[in-house]
């Protein structure tokens, strides 16, 4: 990819470390805290996305990765906190509103509307369709002419992502990848400012990732900002500009992708520290200290269900 | 042997009561079979509006027009006041408080205290007095058989008929239109919903407003050719409209009127046959057995609908809601 070094370094001020300053950031959280119970689900002090390029956030199951989402798009309330977008706080705004100022995202679990058409599921992506307030509902003529236009739209969006043979049928019938598709696309109907996609890679097949990620640069190139949730590294190194790793609520590391990704500490807390062992290779004694390591795990574990 | 019954089983097609249930039947299917809303207060909602017409009607002199205004006010009051606590919450809890709700208005209405007001259990009569001032048919008795109307019973089942056709049309149209798509996506997933910029709030209160006046005008309906009586509003009345709705399809517009239409004559058909069954002594049961006897029959079609015919009578097989 060509001269992606300098723009990426261009996307900083200062060196990459956890809650770096941007040059231009679109999302810019402080102190954002969410308990469960005793837990801190999610507990940031500084981060600041940049904008117009893909950011990733990676870390280990439980890093409260999707916690930070639904804060972030308002599906969620911190305990303490506030984030803005584009400028302007949205901290407490409801998640509708966020949608509405240009921050899409998406579902881990996907959220097709299975018993609406595919056409049906873009065309409610979409924004300022006067004919879904109920009282001009009634008369056709005030929204018809922005039906069509919705519609062409939703349309150009489907051919692009390869579902407009679909269109008439029901979401429920599609492929789980093909579902992750049309929550992207159906995502874009409202041209958003920045989209967040929280593991869009999960349960699709290796053909559909390739053109998921073309999609994904796609809307770079078009001006958009990504933020994505991903697990699989191949993934976060191919498209992502900058990563941002989590762990126990915290921002651990931030970095370009391949930087971050030989960073020892970020290795440890996402991968283990035994990642890169192949079991086989072990001499007697590393198996047999695994083997302790384990055993007594388990037998914490016993004692916690037993007591 | 007198088959009159089945006659008198036809009628049910058009009578006042049939049109009422519609009615209600379709406003439910707004809440329950498009936008998802577990309202199990239906009752409530017509008792309200049955109340609100009568009361303005008998005790404060309102002209006809200002009495059906006053059951939509009193509705949507009470939509408002389910809703506002309810709808942000999980499905689950406007269920328990529409169908406890439903239970407080029927108690409340029927307090000795309140007899000057509200006519205690023995209900209110003759609030039909405005709307058969305005009957433009002369009088004379109508129809054939044991099936006759006098006036006021033609022009209530008349306007009752008129009124539901129009309303079912404009649900339609709703429906169809961009407004009932968010509803649909509502029940489908309301998060993704949210996650498009649409404030599902106001939505589900729009539509539990809508569904509730709905029920409120049939009411009116229901109660114009007898009186209002507080015990036909128990939760019996509220389960009677969900099975019309799965009878006839939840998720259409015209499959609740179908269902209505059904469900009485069935009922009115198992009535008459259980009667000649006890008369004649087929069945090991007494003419006092023989009401409780025909809601099982109901309810054992209604078993039977809901496993072969999820979608209901009219209902696309696609959208089945049992699937």
């Amino acid at each position: 990819m060509p001269d992606t070094t300098a723009e990426r370094a261009a996307l900083i001020d200062g060196a990459p470390a956890p809650g770096v300053k941007k040059t231009d950031p679109i999302v810019v959280a402080d102190g954002v805290q969410r308990t469960f119970g005793g837990v801190h689900a999610v507990d940031v002090d500084h981060v600041e996305i940049p904008r117009g390029a893909i950011t990733a956030l990676i870390g280990p199951n439980g890093a409260g990765k999707t916690t930070f989402f639904n804060l972030l798009t308002g599906f969620d309330k911190p305990n303490h906190g506030s984030w803005s977008f584009d400028g302007k706080p949205i901290g407490g705004v409801p998640a509708y509103k966020v949608a509405r100022r240009g921050m899409i995202r998406t579902f881990q679990l996907t959220k097709a509307l299975s018993m609406l058409s595919v056409m049906e599921n873009m065309r409610l992506g979409a924004q300022e369709q006067p004919g879904e307030n109920i009282a001009r509902a009634l008369v056709p003529a005030l929204w018809r002419r922005r039906e069509q236009q919705i519609t062409e739209r939703a349309q150009d969006l489907l051919a692009r992502f390869k579902l407009d043979a679909k269109a008439d049928d029901f979401a429920a019938s599609l492929s789980g990848g093909q579902r992750k598709l049309l929550e992207m696309a159906r995502a874009l109907m409202s041209d958003p400012k920045m989209i967040m996609l929280d593991e869009p890679m999960a349960g699709v097949n290796p053909a559909l990732t390739q053109s998921l990620l073309h999609h994904i640069l796609d809307l770079k190139s078009s001006g958009m900002t990504v933020l994505f949730v991903e697990h699989d590294m191949h993934v976060v190194r191919e498209i992502a500009d900058w990563v941002i790793v989590m762990a126990e609520g915290r921002i651990v590391a931030e970095g370009f992708p391949d930087e971050v990704m030989s960073d020892q500490a970020v290795i440890d807390a996402y991968l283990g520290s035994h990642h890169d062992t192949d079991l086989g290779d072990l001499t007697e004694e590393q198996q047999a200290e695994l083997l302790d390591e384990t055993q007594a795990e388990v037998e914490r574990e016993e004692d916690r269900t037993d007591g | 042997m007198d088959f009159s019954f089945l006659l008198l089983a036809l009628g049910q097609i058009i009578s006042p009561q049939t049109i009422a249930y519609a009615l209600a039947a379709l406003g439910l299917a707004v809440q329950f079979g498009f936008t998802g809303l577990l309202n199990f207060g239906q009752a409530g909602f017509m008792a309200i509006g049955g109340y609100a017409f009568a009361i303005t009607t008998l005790r404060l002199g309102f002209p006809f027009w200002l009495a059906v205004l006053s059951t939509l006010v009193a509705t949507t009051v009470m939509a408002l006041i389910l809703g506002i606590p309810t709808l942000r919450l999980r499905a689950d809890y406007l269920a328990i408080v529409t169908i406890a709700a439903a239970e407080i208005i029927r108690y409340v209405v029927k307090t000795p205290d309140l007899i000057p007001i509200t006519g205690g259990s023995d209900g209110l009569n003759g609030a039909a007095v405005t709307f058969d001032a305005l009957n433009p048919i002369p009088p004379g008795s109508y129809g054939f058989g044991p099936l006759r109307y006098d006036e006021n019973d033609l022009w209530i089942i008349l306007v009752g008929w008129v009124f539901v056709i129009v309303v079912a049309l404009l649900v339609r149209q709703l429906m169809r239109s961009p407004w009932g798509r968010v509803i649909k996506g509502i029940r489908e997933d309301e998060d993704a919903v949210r996650s498009l910029g649409k404030n599902v709030f106001s939505y589900k209160m729009q539509s539990l407003i809508l569904g509730g006046a709905l029920g409120g005008l049939a009411a009116i309906i229901n109660i114009i050719p007898t009186s209002l009586q507080p015990d036909n509003y128990g939760t019996q009345t509220t389960f009677f409209l969900l099975t019309i709705i799965l009878l006839g399809g939840a998720t259409t517009v015209f499959g609740p009127l179908v269902g209505a239409i059904v469900f009485w004559i069935v009922l009115s058909l198992a009535d008459g046959f259980l009667s000649l069954a006890v008369q004649y002594h087929w069945l090991p049961i007494t003419t006092i057995q023989q009401g409780p006897v025909r809601f099982i029959i109901v309810g054992v079609a209604l078993m039977l609908i809901v496993i072969f015919r999820p979608s209901g009578l009219i209902g696309k097989k696609r959208e089945a809601f049992f699937a």
